[in-house]
């Protein structure tokens, strides 16, 4: 099956300084591969190349070496844009033209007959809940508005593959709301979304494949549940009404019990602890359960591991071949 | 070309919503204002000065937008980055150029055609209820076709302008293509002077710049036969073929350029 998005040895080099023009590596060998209708999030802190990334994509910068497709066609190609939609970083638009005046133009560059063009920017306006606001230049909007108005041009094609440059940016939690459900939308009707993000929680929700990167090098991908390391860490128990007598027996079998009200306990048990067990038992003399939550290593927690890892120059372990991710292979499934 | 040809319209949309257009207003009022103060002045000699004004101020204005808004056409984009979700569609960057430029000429066109007429009006209104005999002891007539002439001339001399200015604003910021358009605008107007430097100067190393100026650089004064027409001289067919032909030749050379270098560019 071709890759919605393959990427080998795509590297970057700018040239920074006016007198002496050194190169500053922004992208280091960057190899992905992208599986249509994966959602796949492109995490890194800023400045770590994924806005580059996005950039050789589009094509909007050269690639110093290395190569980039979408859907079999190089990065660049008039055709294959017809296929795809893009929302840079921070959108900028014409502060002379309205929502829709410029959507108009997007859509003639598209090729899209008036009447299906008129249908479109409705349709596609109401879905990203800019109404009367439409008729407005450009210029009276709001961050979020224009943010609005981005996501609008990028999905006004309804393109295979989506690429979106942090599409929650300057957005309230109900902007933040509606592009997630945008893209959960996209991806039911079997769109490849390529998002990049330092937000890790709109992965969390969204990605079934993610990639880290971080001072322009490819520091862990995989899929999500791979990377969070789902395994389970331990067990984190909250139980009320637990008589002393069990509390002693409890103490030593857990890693740690500590009290946070009257007589609510948290019981945290180590990964082979056999929370069901001791639930019965504890139960039995008459405890409450609170709740009970599997312990495990927040894509948080691999974020800044990895990059710390990457900082001091030393091999990511991406339990991988090398830096090289097949997303959506055998066994890829979403979380 | 159809994307060329959208881009184009936005030009043109662009500019009428920037208020471009709002000099056509200060042009007539120049006009009107002159053409009642000067009406006091000999009769004949009223017409040859509408001319003269109207002419004037059409190369003039005309300049005024070929280079400020010819230098922001594509640098603006870019510094905005409006430029971003624009080449992600599908067009070709040599399309973005060449719609620009479309655009922009568009614009020039409207502009000097509505300063046409109203020279022409202004004209007409000087004439009314001259006497015959005394029009006939005019150098030119009032309603002078060959005005249109120089019209013309001025019109391909906006589109070398608009041409240069786009070509810089491929590559420098607004504030150096406009220096450098100006500056080429005004070594321009010169060149003739450029091509006979081994007459005055002794230096070969200056004759020499001097000599790959005059070829390098567009002559912006074969456009200029503003004088000519008000006085009457007439203006060959020749001449205005051949001046048309260079002008082309230099648009497309600079429309080359600027959709090569634009086409390379990279937008970090």
């Amino acid at each position: 099956m071709t890759s919605a998005i393959r990427t080998r040895e795509l590297t970057k080099d700018y040239h920074v300084g006016f007198w002496r023009p050194r190169p500053y590596r922004a992208l280091d060998r960057l190899s992905i591969d992208v599986a249509p209708g994966d959602v796949f999030g492109f995490l890194g802190p800023n400045g770590a190349g994924k806005t580059t990334t996005l950039k050789l994509l589009m094509q909007l910068v050269f690639p110093t070496s290395g190569e980039a497709e979408i859907l079999g066609r190089p990065a660049g190609d008039v055709g294959v844009r017809r296929r795809i939609g893009y929302l840079p970083e921070n959108p900028y638009f014409y502060d002379h033209l309205t929502a829709e005046e410029l959507l108009g133009y997007y859509g003639q560059l598209f090729g899209m007959p008036p009447a299906e063009r008129r249908r479109r920017i409705s349709a596609t306006l109401d879905r990203l809940g800019v109404f009367a606001e439409r008729r407005l230049a450009l210029r009276k909007f709001s961050k979020g508005m224009l943010q609005r108005v981005g996501l609008a041009q990028a999905v006004l094609n309804d393109p295979e593959v989506l690429f979106l440059d942090e599409p929650m940016s300057g957005l309230d939690p109900l902007g933040r709301r509606d592009v997630r459900a945008l893209m959960l939308e996209m991806r039911d009707q079997g769109r490849t979304i390529f998002f990049s993000s330092h937000i890790l929680s709109d992965a969390e929700a969204l990605c079934s494949q993610v990639a880290i990167v971080a001072s322009g090098r490819l520091a862990a991908a995989g899929r999500l549940t791979d990377l969070q390391e789902f395994a389970v860490k331990g067990w984190e128990l909250v139980m009320a009404g637990v008589p002393p007598a069990s509390l002693e027996r409890l103490r030593a079998r857990a890693v740690r019990v500590h009290t946070i009200a009257d007589d609510h306990y948290v019981i945290e048990l180590p990964p082979d602890g056999a929370p069901e067990e001791l639930l019965r038992e504890l139960a039995g003399a008459g405890a409450k359960l609170i709740s009970l939550n599997p312990l495990r290593e927040t894509l948080e927690d691999v974020f800044v591991r990895r990059v710390a890892e990457v900082g001091e120059g030393a091999r990511p372990s991406t339990g991988l071949p090398s830096t090289e991710l097949r997303a959506g292979g055998a066994g890829g499934g979403r979380p | 070309m159809n994307a060329a040809r959208c881009v184009a319209v936005a030009v043109f949309r662009e500019s009428v919503r920037d208020r471009v257009f709002y000099n056509l207003v200060i042009f007539a009022l120049l006009l009107v204002g002159a053409s009642i103060l000067i009406g006091q002045l000999t009769a004949g000699q009223d017409v040859k000065i509408i001319k003269d004004l109207g002419l004037a101020a059409t190369s003039l204005f005309g300049l005024f937008i070929a280079i400020f808004v010819g230098i922001n056409l594509v640098s603006k984009e870019v510094e905005r980055r409006s430029v971003y979700p624009l080449l992600a569609k599908p067009i070709r960057r040599s399309e973005f150029i060449a719609g620009k430029y479309a655009g922009l000429l568009l614009t020039l066109l409207v502009n000097t055609a509505v300063m046409t007429i109203a020279i022409y009006a202004v004209l007409f209104f000087l004439s009314r209820g001259v006497p015959e005999r005394i029009q006939h002891a005019w150098e030119a007539p009032a309603m002078d076709p060959a005005l249109l002439k120089a019209i013309a001339l001025i019109y391909l001399d906006l589109a070398v302008v608009t041409a240069v200015a786009l070509f810089f604003s491929t590559y420098s910021s607004p504030m150096l293509s406009a220096a450098f358009t100006l500056g080429v605008y005004v070594v321009g107007q010169f060149n003739a002077d450029l091509k006979r430097f081994d007459q005055i100067v002794d230096s070969p190393p200056a004759i020499f710049i001097a000599k790959a100026c005059y070829y390098v650089l567009p002559d912006f004064a074969k456009f200029d036969v503003k004088l000519a027409v008000v006085h009457g001289i007439p203006v060959s067919v020749a001449y205005m073929l051949s001046t048309t032909g260079y002008a082309a030749a230099y648009v497309a050379a600079l429309l080359f350029g600027a959709m090569v270098i634009f086409s390379r560019r990279d937008f970090k």
